[in-house]
């Protein structure tokens, strides 16, 4: 981009993470709180790529769990069934609902995983000063903070039918203990996603820094 | 929709508009109410005097800053509460039905909790309950809440407390995501019987789109804007041109 783009940083100047309103940013106590609702202000969110990096790693380490353990087991007349994720996606197949066996596949196992590889990607070209394709990165992170959410869906639907499926002695359903970590996956991505700062992709190195703080 | 590049001419005056010499500037710090700062990217900028229903996007990184909604705080008022008697039809009546051998069965979302909750997984049933009923109904209750109070002038410091919680909720709203799960979970269960779609079903998909249309309305730089402030001042006049 041009060297006219000057970012609120270069100037001392903070956007609330809040309400928006951009004011400077004090080292007084006072002078670290936004003056319209309080927010705490930061140029750059608290420890973003540590932060960022422990939880992509752990949300990592609990997917091995969530798919390899069962997710959901049935009990019928014609007998039990364990099920994985993976296994309950195969089920899903036939002529008629294959293409809810798809949107499952790819909520509960690309989703999950390919926001693990988008963050993991982000925080490296992040800590290395990358200043190419910067729009692209940021509209990376755009898609990844709007789909992620939807990894959720497995563990509706793991609820919904053990909700329902309950007429004990005859069927009754239950889930497995691959549902938490499953769960976790979900929950310690959103945080990930969250604890990452946009702005650090647009950051220059150091050094090319216009010295005007 | 018309789209508008945000970008005034800050790049080139920025030095005479600075902070240190804008009204506002004390002892104890400096804002200017009519700079943004691209949450996305940094950029600084002005937004420049948007017609209605145009947005303006940050010239960096396309961000979506603002988009210019007419009475935006009275229609979010009049979708919040439709969304919350939706919400709670789509929790006093059943939402699946199930039949098979003469027995029959149904469930609600509270249902699909307890289940979880018994079945010895709380941690999940919890996240159920968070997503699928209290998030929802605290992003219906603070946008209702915060379009009641902004019309008292001045606006009370404790709107600004839900209006960043609203962002929170709204995260963690997942709704049109438990309405898919449902759907799934009805066709995995039609192998082993008979499935009953209840009246909640609709409800809820009624409710996707009230939340997705509440969302689209609000205006929450309408909203800030009328907000009283922590900091002892009084806020600039606004700027021509700029919301």
């Amino acid at each position: 981009m041009t060297g006219k783009d000057i970012s609120a940083r270069s100037l001392g100047l903070a956007g609330c993470e809040a309400c928006g309103l951009v004011s400077r940013l004090l080292a007084a106590a006072d002078g670290r709180h936004c003056p319209r609702c309080g927010e705490h202000l930061h140029f750059r969110r608290p420890a973003s790529i540590e932060r960022c990096w422990a939880l992509v790693v752990a949300a990592l380490i609990l997917y091995l769990p969530a798919n390899l353990l069962p997710v959901l087991s049935t009990y019928t007349p014609f007998g039990a069934h364990t099920g994985t994720i993976m296994q309950g996606v195969i089920e899903l197949w036939s002529p008629s609902s294959w293409p809810l066996a798809i949107v499952v596949f790819v909520a509960s196992v690309t989703i999950p995983l390919g926001k693990l590889m988008a963050l993991a990607y982000l925080l490296l070209t992040v800590q290395r000063g990358s200043v190419k394709s910067s729009r692209q990165r940021v509209r990376l992170y755009r898609m990844v903070k709007f789909i992620g959410r939807w990894s959720m869906l497995d563990v509706f639907v793991v609820t919904f039918v053990v909700a329902l499926v309950q007429l004990k002695p005859l069927m009754w359903a239950e889930p497995g203990g691959g549902v938490i970590f499953f769960a976790g996956v979900v929950v310690l991505t959103m945080f990930a996603v969250n604890s990452f700062d946009p702005r650090l992709i647009w950051d220059l190195p150091q050094k090319d820094h216009d010295g005007r703080e | 929709m018309k789209w508008v590049k945000s970008s005034f001419p800050l790049a080139d005056s920025c030095e005479d508009k600075s902070l240190s010499r804008h009204p506002a500037e004390s002892a104890r710090g400096a804002y200017d109410a009519s700079l943004l700062a691209c949450p996305d990217c940094d950029l600084l900028q002005r937004l420049p005097p948007l017609p209605v229903g145009a947005m303006a996007s940050c010239p960096r990184c396309q961000a979506r800053l603002w988009r210019h909604k007419p009475d935006s705080l009275e229609r979010t008022l009049a979708l919040a509460i439709a969304a919350a008697i939706l919400l709670l039809i789509a929790n006093s009546v059943p939402m699946l039905g199930l039949s098979a051998a003469g027995q029959e069965a149904s469930t609600t979302v509270i249902g699909g909790v307890l289940a979880m909750w018994q079945d010895g997984r709380q941690e999940v049933a919890m996240l159920v309950l968070l997503t699928a009923l209290i998030a929802p109904a605290l992003e219906i209750g603070s946008l209702l809440m915060v379009t009641l109070a902004v019309r008292w002038r001045p606006t009370p410091r404790w709107v600004g407390i839900l209006l960043r919680g609203y962002e929170i909720f709204r995260e963690w709203s997942m709704i049109e995501i438990m309405l898919l799960g449902v759907l799934v979970a009805l066709i995995k269960i039609a192998e082993l019987a008979t499935v009953i779609p209840g009246l909640a079903i609709f409800v809820l998909g009624t409710l996707v789109f009230l939340l997705a249309a509440m969302a689209a309305v609000f205006d929450p730089r309408d909203a800030w804007a009328r907000i009283d402030w922590v900091a002892d001042r009084n806020p600039p006049p606004p700027p021509q041109g700029s919301p």
